[in-house]
């Protein structure tokens, strides 16, 4: 929809066989655990680096439907992430109802009080 | 090796009738028309990121938040079920690249970032709602503040 507007895209991910399926424009990949495509926190090296390269690819693809893929290593010695993401109990405990609430509540009285 | 992630959604969902996933056999296209040194850039993640005081989102939310281009990191708070978002909280730069697009923009590797810059909570199973609600929105957006490429992080 976005493209059809007269607006060129470019998508980052690091789901490649839903990437595959969905056939965006231009697609970045990043083999990073979920949360980290544009990099890991407080590495601002990192970020600058794989988002200078990402952008790179909007100038580089010339065809619809093609994925960059960076060759950017989560964990250089330690694959094993890939076997434990995005498994039943990859995510920490959700918090209850009223938790959530709570962490709500706070969150907007911080910013409505300064 | 990637992750196979459609196997991994049925085995999460398990309980669940299997999710049919969007898949597109035709590609959309339109050319960059300047260098990106000379283009507008607008930018979108889908991790869930809120200003201030915004609402939170909720579970099947494809509505849209718009941050300030200006923001703080402090005034950023990140809400999604979907992900682990301890890293995204305490860096939302992580799937937020909000201060690394400032600096390039400094650095005139991009022309000019578009103010606000948006960010949706992805965890949405319904592809009817992004594209007939979200989607439109969104397009909205980008013609409204004269983008002429569009970013989009995923979480």
């Amino acid at each position: 929809m976005v493209e059809a507007a007269g607006i060129p895209t470019l998508t980052m991910t690091s789901a490649l066989d839903i990437t595959r399926a969905v056939k965006p424009p231009r697609a970045v990949f990043v083999n990073f655990p979920l949360g980290h495509q544009t990099g890991k926190p407080d590495d601002r090296g990192l970020q600058r680096a794989i988002l200078r390269d990402a952008l790179g690819a909007f100038e580089s693809i010339d065809a619809p439907g093609t994925i960059v893929e960076l060759p950017y290593q989560w964990d250089t010695t330690d694959n094993s992430w890939e076997e434990r993401d995005y498994r039943p109990g990859f995510m920490a405990r959700q918090p209850s109802r009223e938790e959530a609430d709570r962490i709500e509540a706070e969150r907007r009285a911080r910013f409505a009080a300064g | 090796m990637p992750i196979a992630y459609i196997p991994r959604t049925r085995e999460l969902y398990s309980s669940y009738e299997p999710y049919r996933w969007m898949v597109n056999e035709s590609v959309p296209w339109t050319p960059l028309r300047r260098p990106l040194a000379q283009s507008r850039l607008a930018m979108m993640s889908s991790g869930g990121i809120l200003y201030r005081d915004q609402p939170r989102f909720h579970r099947e939310d494809a509505s849209y938040r718009r941050i300030p281009k200006s923001a703080r990191r402090d005034e950023l708070s990140v809400w999604h079920f979907g992900y682990p978002t301890a890293d995204a909280s305490r860096d939302p730069n992580c799937v937020f690249p909000l201060e690394r697009l400032r600096e390039f923009e400094r650095e005139r590797i991009i022309g000019e970032l578009c103010d606000p810059a948006l960010s949706f909570m992805g965890g949405i199973y319904s592809a009817r709602k992004v594209r007939d609600e979200l989607a439109p929105q969104i397009a909205a957006e980008l013609k409204a503040a004269h983008a002429e490429a569009f970013l989009l992080v995923p979480a």
